[in-house]
């Protein structure tokens, strides 16, 4: 049962690395705006415009 | 509607902007446009294969301003300087404020701005907070063209040093973020290692225990002095004070906690509360969290600097040069051309001045002013460019030395203090008498048993679901108003709303409409001359004549042989064969017409008078809600017009002497005071500059819009004029609030009684203040936030 000691290890720094990487994430301003890359997905470039008659 | 009608009445309506569009002489590839403007527009972007702009939304732009702006002074070294972000070699970053970002094909034009000139290299729009952030290479191309493109198709940057440059508290707000990130973090593996001590572990399991223990000591030490830190900064300077704030028991709390924590597993004599101690931050954090939400896009604390130029040209020996606004002197002459604003005081030197004061008070019909009249500033010229020599600097003008005035300096008479700080000394009081009481009883008996009931006592009543009440009503009840399009400062504004006893209205721009009016005649007018006075408004952009046009209603229009205006009176047009003249009764009737009462355009065809068009406010919507208020709140009416209108506001206000007309904007802010003094709270509710001063000094200010983008003077809240009718529910709903709080404090209390029971008889296992904690805290949001959706729809408000 020693296994728990090394498991319970590993389920901590998982843990601290997911932790690190939301505080990456935030510093490097992913979380500044988080409204307008929604929009700008639904923009395609190719929209085909009819070419007027 | 069929589709054929539907396409009918598409076509009328302006390709670009959507507005209707009179004429058909701006058509181009079978779209209709209503000005050159936007034609132009239309032609720039399809001829750079940016048409695909008008296919993401129909009608996608804003109509342009009349004439074009001029921004020479973005040649100057200085000025440029402080607008720019980071600049190198081959680029610059620049951010820009647009105010007309409104949709999607606004996102994709200016993130294709490099299509249009290949001078910029990226563009990012920020949506919510209406910013582009632009990296160009300052050798192809000048910031001066640059904001000359975004003018070009439509997106004029609002350049003011005090908008643009939004430092605000970031810092703050993002160390906050790391602090309940980190907090919740703890706060996870804690619970998960707490968990196995809950369900009872046997004597083999010794080492797991103390391995356990251990971890949960080293993961609560980051929780209780880093993300706890500003708690015991608090709680030291309430103690340095004597102020006796929320946060001292809750450092108390989280101190103790940490030591019987440590206590507990170092001495093996039980499992430590480190999951009450990190799940009790991580809960106050997230309620600091709510307490700072911001609005992105509306700033409260504008005053006269973000609506002036940032320069203005000076004449000098003939030359003209930008100056900015900090160095202007008085006696230079200043060049202010059509749509630019007078920054000073100044005497009219040259031209003809037709001055649009609808920033500073609300009214939108342009005041006439003749050479040698002192003009103040704050108004915007509307037609030819006008020379002035300056009289004032520019911050001790009749308007701008306002901002001079004390309200605007200190942070006004010791803030009354609100219903949770009253609570709070009465909780700190009663929690460390008890505490105490619980020692002295127990130490003669057990002194062991005395110390742990002791803090026992000080865990279990830490006011964490207390502290937590107040940020989630006050959060759902802004969210209410919000969607009700009151958009509130802060917090504590909803309780001085709650506590108010006298409401103070501007005028015009606030009880009536800035930029419509009601049109009357006694005319009785035959087709054909309302087509000919149709045909002659259409010729002026004057605000009266574009509502004598929309009065008539739309018609075919006969073209003008000849339009001449005489400006500041009126103009006169051959249309058809007959001599239409339109104006005031001096124009029409001779220079010994007398003075009259009211807004009046008389109307002449050939030689025959024909009569006038009256002119009068039109009021909001929902103006007779206010009587509704009058049973437990003084109305009182200040206004800087004349007294015209007194006998229809007459009924609206109970009171025989609310009623104030020919008010300065410094009486404004006195009269204010002078109710202050007598003991009122007062909520000021007004619209322009001029009404600046009454909304600082008011406990409450409220600025009314037609429009969130456009400029607001600093106040507490912002409301937009379509909800003005809600007025009344707004009041009752934020005492709704008030005493939702009340509420919900009561039943935070009968958990830290019932915990507090247990507490003195020292019987608080870890798992019990586990268990209690989050459990009290969960009532608290769940009752908070439902209660205040309950009333809120109660009152209509939902």
């Amino acid at each position: 049962m020693s296994i728990l000691f090394f498991l319970i290890g590993c389920s901590v720094l998982m843990g601290l690395v997911f932790l690190l990487a939301f505080l990456w994430a935030h510093k490097t301003g992913q979380n500044e705006d988080l409204h307008t890359p929604g929009m700008r997905i639904l923009l395609d470039d190719e929209i085909k415009v009819d070419p007027p008659e | 509607m069929t589709m054929i009608e539907q396409e009918i009445l598409q076509s009328t309506l302006c390709y670009h902007c959507g507005e209707e569009s009179y004429t058909e002489a701006y058509s181009i590839d079978q779209k209709n446009f209503c000005c050159a403007g936007c034609k132009a527009v239309y032609t720039i972007l399809s001829g750079s294969q940016l048409g695909n702009y008008y296919t993401y939304n129909i009608h996608p732009g804003s109509k342009l301003a009349d004439k074009k702006k001029h921004f020479e002074y973005l040649n100057e070294p200085g000025i440029i300087r402080d607008l720019i972000d980071y600049q190198d070699e081959n680029s610059s970053w620049i951010r820009f404020y647009i105010p007309s970002i409104h949709c999607s094909s606004c996102l994709w034009l200016l993130e294709n701005l490099n299509k249009l000139h290949k001078g910029v290299l990226y563009t990012r729009v920020d949506f919510l907070k209406k910013q582009v952030r632009i990296q160009f290479d300052q050798n192809l191309l000048s910031i001066k063209d640059l904001v000359e493109l975004l003018c070009s198709i439509g997106y004029e940057p609002l350049i003011s040093f005090q908008d643009v440059v939004k430092t605000g508290n970031t810092d703050k707000k993002d160390r906050l973020v790391l602090k309940i990130a980190l907090a919740g973090f703890c706060f996870g593996n804690v619970m998960l290692l707490s968990f196995p001590e809950y369900f009872g572990m046997g004597k083999e399991y010794h080492s797991y225990k103390i391995f356990f223990g251990f971890l949960n000591i080293l993961l609560s030490l980051p929780v209780a002095f880093y993300c706890g830190q500003d708690y015991f900064l608090s709680a030291w300077r309430s103690l340095k004070n004597w102020t006796l704030h929320l946060d001292l028991p809750l450092a108390l709390g989280i101190l103790v906690l940490f030591l019987r924590t440590l206590y507990e597993i170092l001495s093996q004599t039980g499992s430590g509360f480190a999951d009450t101690l990190c799940g009790l931050v991580f809960f106050l954090l997230i309620g600091k969290w709510v307490q700072n939400k911001t609005y992105h896009h509306i700033s409260f604390e504008r005053d006269y600097r973000s609506f002036f130029p940032v320069a203005v040209l000076v004449l000098e020996k003939n030359l003209e040069r930008p100056v900015a606004l900090s160095d202007l002197k008085v006696g230079d002459r200043m060049l202010i051309r059509n749509q630019e604003i007078i920054p000073a005081d100044a005497i009219l030197l040259k031209g003809n001045a037709r001055i649009d004061f609808s920033f500073v008070t609300g009214e939108s019909i342009p005041v006439t002013k003749l050479p040698g009249e002192v003009v103040y500033a704050g108004g915007r010229q509307t037609t030819e460019a006008i020379e002035l020599e300056i009289i004032k600097p520019v911050a001790q003008g009749y308007l701008t030395s306002l901002w001079n005035q004390e309200v605007f300096h200190n942070q006004g008479p010791e803030k009354e203090k609100t219903f949770s700080e009253t609570l709070s000394r009465y909780f700190i009081w009663a929690l460390f008498s008890l505490a105490l009481v619980t020692l002295f009883i127990w130490l003669p008996i057990n002194s062991n048993q005395a110390w742990l009931s002791f803090t026992a006592v000080l865990i279990i009543a830490c006011p964490c679901a207390l502290a937590l009440s107040t940020p989630f009503t006050m959060a759902a009840a802004l969210s209410i108003f919000d969607r009700n399009h009151l958009f509130i400062k802060n917090m504590a504004s909803i309780e001085k709303m709650a506590g108010l006893d006298t409401l103070v209205l501007d005028k015009t721009g606030t009880l009536s409409l800035g930029n419509e009016m009601e049109v009357q005649t006694s005319l009785i007018l035959s087709e054909r001359q309302k087509t000919l006075i149709y045909s002659a408004c259409i010729n002026s952009l004057h605000p009266l004549s574009r509502m004598i046009q929309e009065y008539l209603g739309r018609r075919k229009r006969i073209p003008s042989d000849s339009f001449h205006e005489i400006p500041g009176s009126g103009y006169e047009a051959w249309v058809d064969g007959d001599l239409i003249r339109i104006g005031s009764k001096k124009l029409i009737l001779g220079r010994y017409a007398q003075a009259e009462s009211g807004t009046r355009v008389h109307v002449q065809i050939n030689d025959q008078y024909l009569g006038y068009f009256s002119f009068s406010s039109k009021y909001r919507e929902g103006l007779a809600n206010l009587k509704s208020l009058s049973k437990d709140i003084n109305l009182h009416l200040i206004s800087g017009d004349q007294d015209l209108e007194k006998e229809f506001l007459k009924p609206y206000f109970p009171n025989p002497n609310a009623l104030h007309f020919n008010i300065s904007p410094r009486e404004k802010m006195n009269f204010i005071g002078e109710l202050q003094k007598k003991g009122h709270r007062v909520m000021m509710i007004g619209d322009g500059l001029n009404d600046s001063g009454a909304l600082k000094q008011a406990d409450l200010g409220i600025a009314i819009t037609d429009n969130i983008n456009n400029f607001s003077p600093g106040c507490d809240a912002i409301l937009e004029g379509e909800s003005f009718k809600k007025i009344p529910q707004f009041l009752q709903f934020s005492r709704d609030t008030v005493q939702i709080i009340q509420y919900s404090f009561l039943i935070s209390l009968c958990y830290n009684l019932v915990g507090l029971g247990f507490a003195v008889v020292g019987k608080v296992s870890p798992l019990f203040a586990a268990i209690l904690m989050p459990l009290s805290t969960l009532t608290i949001i769940s009752f908070t936030t439902l209660a205040t959706h309950f009333a809120a729809k109660n009152r209509h408000l939902l």
